[in-house]
């Protein structure tokens, strides 16, 4: 049995919670640049420009690239045969944000009610999905999302009849709907079968991966290539403003479903995409 | 694309000479005010109360910082969706607010009283908050303390840059921007 100790968890979360709402990772910074090279509006560019700009200034000063820092959003994957010690792991990776955002001078967006709505005072809680996986590793992914992004997101049940066409139709007139208001240039993370809520999971975990990093499922990834085609033709461009570059990705993972189903959910980010995943190994008693 | 320095509050000349695509340089005092703050507004007008400041003229910044560093003026501060205030714009346009700056499309609603009572609706780079707070170069809670990041803040702001997004005569960049570069096709909605 191998365990690992419940503070080093809350560090962990803490260090990324900080990191990624602070700096702009090296994928998504060139996958800018190279919006901007490509981007032929005027006022879209200055966009761009202005986005790059922001990502020196908040990573030299660590002051968060966006004041919406998020609901702190995680993944643990977690080895069935790995011993939490120490504590709880929930409440560690809660105290991790806990202290991330306050020690990290981020904003407390959490409100403790969808109508009480008073603040919690500290971002908590968290958004955690779990997965347990072979091994005596977890593997933990933090991902702040803006809301701005998450306004944006849709769901639908589509019938079987519908197909791939009915799914695509779905997509676009999401992103198109969503105009300026996710931040373009935008990453458009889909998740296609299972149920109405493993759909959505699955485009939110879509949206984790590297810019350029497809299905590997080349039919797929083929779906991927032409919806990204057909975003960037709706001249939302970035921040809305007219122009080319209005997509970096669109990411769409599948699922085996029901007889009767064809659930669609499609789940935006804004340019600055944070995400950061991080393993930790359990250590022999 | 045409730049200007605009220092607040705008004259009658500046809000109806600006159009759509230009780009300025906001510099002088702005007011923010988000979700929470404008309802709480909207409210106290109701009840018979008065505004927490004098809005004739002034410009509105829809955004809620992150919290300042020992030193800071103030923490990350760029702007927020501006479509869940348009509920409460059409009243405070009414009561003399002549400039809004935030991010995200409007409804009608509220594009028709900024031409009935004359105002602008300018835009700054979404997710762009580090940047645009260097621009802020002093920053004083003056209403609703409690709300936390979204009390009313003033706000002095230098060279802060901006797009005029929904001029005075209803033009709306994201509506032309998005006109003059998308390649129709079929089946596409919206």
């Amino acid at each position: 049995m191998k365990t690992l100790d419940a503070k080093i968890i809350t560090e962990t979360i803490k260090d990324m919670c900080i990191k990624t709402n602070c700096i702009m990772s090296e994928n998504i910074k060139s996958t800018l640049e190279d919006a901007l090279n490509a981007e032929i509006s005027p006022q879209g560019c200055e966009a761009l420009e202005c986005i790059l700009t922001n990502a020196d200034i908040a990573e030299k000063g660590m002051i968060p690239l966006c004041q919406d820092t998020g609901t702190a959003v995680i993944f643990a994957a977690v080895g069935q045969d790995l011993h939490i010690t120490g504590g709880d792991l929930t409440e560690a990776i809660n105290e991790g944000v806990r202290e991330g955002y306050t020690d990290g001078y981020l904003r407390k967006s959490i409100v403790d009610g969808p109508f009480s709505r008073k603040n919690t005072g500290d971002n908590t809680p968290a958004v955690i999905h779990y997965d347990i996986v072979p091994g005596s590793d977890i593997t933990i992914t933090v991902a702040p999302k803006g809301q701005g992004s998450e306004n944006m997101s849709a769901v639908k049940m589509c019938k079987p009849a519908e197909g791939l066409k009915g799914v695509e139709e779905f997509i676009v007139k999401t992103v198109s709907e969503a105009g300026a208001n996710p931040c373009p240039p935008i990453i458009v993370g889909v998740g296609v079968g299972g149920t109405m809520d493993k759909a959505a999971v699955m485009a939110k975990k879509a949206l984790l991966r590297e810019v350029g990093e497809h299905n590997p499922d080349p039919e797929i990834a083929a779906v991927e290539d032409e919806l990204l085609t057909r975003i960037n033709k709706l001249g939302i461009g970035p921040e809305g403003y007219g122009g080319t570059q209005t997509a970096m990705a669109v990411n769409m993972d599948v699922y085996p479903t029901h007889i009767a189903a064809l659930p669609v959910a499609v789940n935006i980010n804004c340019h600055i995409s944070r995400h950061m995943t991080v393993t930790l190994c359990g250590k022999e008693q | 694309m045409k730049t200007y320095d605009l220092t607040t509050p705008m004259t009658e000349k500046e809000i109806n000479t600006l159009q759509a695509g230009d780009k300025v340089l906001i510099s002088g005092v702005i007011y923010t005010a988000r979700d929470a703050a404008h309802k709480r507004m909207i409210d106290t007008l109701e009840a018979g109360g008065s505004l927490p400041f004098d809005i004739r003229g002034q410009m509105i910044y829809y955004m809620g910082p992150t919290p300042a560093r020992e030193g800071q003026v103030i923490g990350s501060a760029g702007p927020t969706t501006a479509g869940r205030m348009d509920f409460f714009t059409p009243q405070l346009l009414e009561r003399g607010l002549s400039g809004m700056l935030a991010k995200g499309m409007r409804s009608q609603t509220v594009i028709d009283a900024m031409q009935k009572y004359g105002a602008v609706y300018f835009g700054a780079v979404g997710g762009a908050g580090a940047y645009l707070s260097s621009c802020i170069k002093a920053a004083e809670v003056i209403a609703y303390d409690d709300l936390g990041p979204e009390a009313i803040r003033r706000l002095e702001v230098e060279k802060l840059p901006a797009i005029v997004l929904i001029d005075r005569q209803g033009n709306d960049l994201y509506k032309i921007g998005r006109k003059k570069y998308e390649c129709l096709e079929e089946g596409i909605l919206g």
